[in-house]
């Protein structure tokens, strides 16, 4: 359980706070509504720089970094391709310093040249590190454009090429900044040792003089419902063959979610898993094997991947994925098989809560999704999952017709 | 009207509260280290195995004891531990660290009864079987390929190897070694390793007399494995400085990854170095990331760090910067290096570098496991809590000339192992 007040202030803001006594540090977690998805084509991997240029200073204040690790704080942030989130952490007597600094990011940029030319270059250098420069590191760059046709999820958040980083513009910074950097478009979570009383009047004091800004309507391309398998072949310098099957699955505000998620804990989580268990274990076909979903606030994936033990026919490595997941769709999963996904939950659950910054977080991320209450409701949707709804689940998931597979292939 | 351009008033961190453990034993003589926070109901347990009977020809006989020991007891196959441990949505961790193999349990409390007699059948009763050992030879091969084509791995695996040699630290791991592995030398080291004389616990989380008794009962009796051992002792004497260059030519990054033998925590110098450490790598805004991220732009990341081990540490530096430009990386580094050897850093770089320090020790103290994991730094390093105190001291009080000393003393380029993995330039 997961206690918090919330208020909104004039400008459309949103505030939750959430207190927690027994630590002496404090949270500053600040979600803004916008991600990869939101991003123009030939325009792609802009969020994400522009996650970079909200440290390269802002009107007032020369500096983000420099002022809060004065004060003992660290600070990073992460974009995905449905949000961006920014998350400072600092001794909570400090606590006015991040209400400082993050505000006046919101209110407007320094809108630097420089910052703008050395961040391009460092998003490019990220690029390779994590993309190019990497065994198998460009399969989201191939598997993305085969499962989505039209809808924005078709490229990463890192964007499409170098290219289109190298050519990101000043005019397009202001543009964006101004679009999606305002109160309407942010969820504000502060926790730790703090009171509500005391975060309501730094909220007030910092916050509350921004311009509300305009609303930010979303209106993507909608995916058309996928009708005939797909496939897509590529040949790298990597030492193992490896198969990566993505499924279309509802997005995340559907009820389905949490069956989904028990049903990829059945196939894929820890070693009793079926997947490790049989096809890794028992018929050794592949030496890494997982099952897991994107969570997407959009129509999602399901992704089944693995690399085959050398030597393995790969029809024969992908017929054994098959039958597993046809088992899935076809037999009831046994009462032992369920309760032990849902213990697992509880478990994850319960342990997550230990962590202040996860906390915040997640309360931000749940009020996005329409409730931060939902995060306390989460637990009781997992409990009262069936085994018929997993396995209608996995009927109306695991089809051909709906699936896109990379046949990611070591060079001859 | 709101002035925007004023730093809010702050303060420096001034209190400070470490959480010492409970200290117990158990029956038969093992000792137990409590930290009880009874507030959720939860638990994390660690049992500690000193890591023994180093042979040089069997570099991997430990680390693999390490991942088969959930694999197979006398009385359960792998399928049934790791489905025994689930349905009770425990977590097991094996985890092989230099010094030490850690078996952690991570349980709610009210299954805690359930899942310790599964623990207790894997760290005396496990048998490595046969088959269990050729599918990991076949699957660890297959990812030390795919990482033999990453320049971050080779390098890291070059630079320790360069510092430590074929020791526990340094062991240069080849494909030939898995194939190497014999089930009677798992077997050999799991009755070495795993006796109650080499194991601590440390528990962390809600645990009163009930889980304390449940854990006497389980650990405390019935743990007959007394075979003579040899704990690892290592001496490691300071080499010559090196230059290491694998070349990729298809790569577009350059991984490079430089340091030297240095002191551990348990030497009086180690908390003056880490402030040191922080200044030059350490943190955002230190001088390697404001230089060759922030203003030259030639990596995502760089930083350098201060490995403290049980009879060494070693310092490094380490980072991927484009294929081009990595001479020019390297120039800048060293740049940075000499700078602190020869000039005295600013009153305002330092005490912006304390209260950094202070700020995020006070934030890695944010739940009882970490206080566990504080007190396993000073443990293991045969420290107590005065380290703590005499760190905190030595952060708020240090000199721009001390720095300046430490500096020249422990790093003296001419004495570094340099590794760039990438492409070269012509």
């Amino acid at each position: 359980m997961v206690e918090f007040n919330r208020f909104t202030l004039s400008n459309g803001l949103k505030v939750i706070v959430h207190e927690d006594v027994t630590t002496p540090m404090a949270v500053l977690n600040i979600l803004y509504d916008v991600g990869a998805r939101d991003e123009e084509p030939n325009k792609t991997g802009f969020a994400h720089l522009f996650e970079h240029l909200m440290f390269g200073g802002s009107v007032n204040i020369p500096s983000y970094d420099e002022p809060l690790q004065r004060v003992g704080g660290e600070n990073n942030a992460f974009t995905s391709n449905d949000i961006t989130n920014y998350y400072i952490t600092l001794p909570s007597a400090n606590l006015e310093t991040a209400f400082w600094l993050e505000s006046d990011r919101m209110l407007s940029l320094a809108f630097s040249e420089k910052s703008l030319e050395t961040q391009r270059n460092v998003v490019m250098e990220e690029f390779k590190q994590r993309y190019l420069n990497q065994p198998y590191g460009d399969v989201w760059l191939k598997l993305r454009p085969l499962a989505y046709e039209t809808h924005p999820y078709q490229w990463a958040t890192i964007g499409q090429d170098l290219a289109q980083i190298e050519h990101a513009k000043m005019e397009d910074v202001k543009a964006f900044f101004k679009k999606h950097y305002n109160p309407q478009n942010a969820i504000l979570v502060v926790g730790g040792n703090v009171t509500t009383e005391e975060v309501k009047r730094l909220a007030e004091k910092w916050f509350e003089p921004i311009p509300a800004g305009n609303k930010y309507e979303r209106n993507l391309p909608k995916e058309l419902p996928q009708t005939a398998a797909r496939s897509l072949t590529v040949q790298a310098n990597v030492p193992l063959n490896a198969i990566y099957i993505a499924f279309k699955m509802p997005a995340r505000k559907d009820p389905t979610y949490q069956v989904f998620d028990l049903l990829s804990d059945i196939l894929s989580q820890g070693q009793s898993s079926r997947l490790y268990t049989s096809l890794l274990k028992e018929q050794q076909l592949f030496s890494d094997i997982n099952a897991y979903m994107t969570g997407s606030l959009d129509e999602g994936l399901f992704i089944v991947e693995g690399k085959l033990i050398s030597g393995v026919d790969q029809a024969h490595a992908e017929q054994a994925i098959w039958k597993e997941l046809e088992k899935i769709s076809t037999e009831l999963v046994s009462d032992a098989e369920l309760t032990k996904v849902k213990n697992k939950s509880e478990s994850i659950m319960a342990f997550s809560e230990m962590n202040l910054l996860d906390k915040a977080m997640n309360l931000a991320y749940y009020e996005l999704l329409g409730d931060a209450d939902l995060l306390n409701l989460e637990m009781e949707k997992y409990s009262i999952v069936t085994a018929q709804q997993i396995m209608e689940a996995a009927k109306s998931t695991f089809m051909k017709e709906k699936s896109s597979t990379l046949y990611y292939l070591a060079n001859a | 009207m709101l002035n925007r351009t004023i730093t809010p008033p702050y303060q420096q961190v001034n209190d400070i509260n470490f959480i010492a453990p409970e200290h117990k034993i158990l029956s038969n003589g093992i000792k137990v280290y409590n930290f009880n926070a009874g507030q959720k109901e939860l638990v994390r347990i660690e049992f500690i195995f000193n890591n023994v009977n180093w042979d040089q020809n069997k570099p991997l006989q430990a680390v693999t004891v390490n991942s088969l020991i959930n694999n197979g007891t006398k009385n359960l196959s792998a399928k049934e531990i790791a489905e025994k441990v689930d349905y009770f949505g425990a977590f097991l961790q094996s985890d092989y660290g230099a010094d030490h193999i850690t078996i952690t349990l991570y349980s709610l409390s009210k299954y805690l009864s359930a899942v310790l007699p599964i623990v207790k059948a894997i760290l005396t009763e496990s048998i490595f079987p046969q088959q269990e050992l050729e599918i990991f030879v076949q699957n660890q091969k297959q990812k030390l390929q795919v990482n033999l084509q990453k320049n971050d791995f080779l390098a890291r695996k070059t630079f320790a190897h360069g510092v430590f040699g074929d020791t526990a630290y340094g062991s240069d791991i080849t494909l030939a070694d898995y194939d190497a592995l014999r089930r009677e030398d798992l077997i050999s080291y799991f009755k070495a390793a795993f006796k109650p004389e080499n194991c601590v616990i440390i528990c962390a989380g809600k645990f009163d007399e009930r889980e304390f008794a449940l854990l006497d009962e389980f650990f405390g009796k019935g743990w007959e494995n007394h075979s003579p051992t040899e704990l690892n002792k290592f001496h490691y004497e300071p080499g010559q400085g090196t230059q290491i260059f694998i070349a990729k030519p298809d790569s577009v990054q350059s991984a490079i990854r430089m340091g030297k033998l240095a002191i551990n925590r348990a030497h009086r110098d180690f908390p003056a170095f880490q402030v040191l450490n922080t200044l030059l790598g350490g943190y955002f805004g230190s001088r390697l990331m404001a230089n060759i991220r922030e203003d030259k732009g030639y990596t995502y990341g760089i930083g350098s760090g201060i490995a403290s081990l049980k009879h060494a540490g070693y310092f490094f530096i380490a980072t991927e910067v484009g294929g081009d430009v990595y001479e020019d990386a390297l120039k800048e580094i060293y740049k940075e290096i000499e700078l602190l050897r020869s000039d005295r850093a600013s009153d305002e770089e330092l005490d912006l570098v304390r209260n950094y320090m202070l700020g995020s020790l006070l934030g890695s103290l944010e739940n009882i496991f970490s206080h566990a994991d504080k007190f396993k730094n000073l443990y293991f390093s045969g420290l107590n809590y005065d380290y703590y105190t005499n760190y905190i001291h030595t952060v708020k009080n240090i000199s721009t000339e001390d720095i300046q000393q430490i500096a020249q003393q422990y790093l003296d380029p001419s004495t570094f192992i340099e590794v760039v993995v990438g492409k070269q330039n012509v």
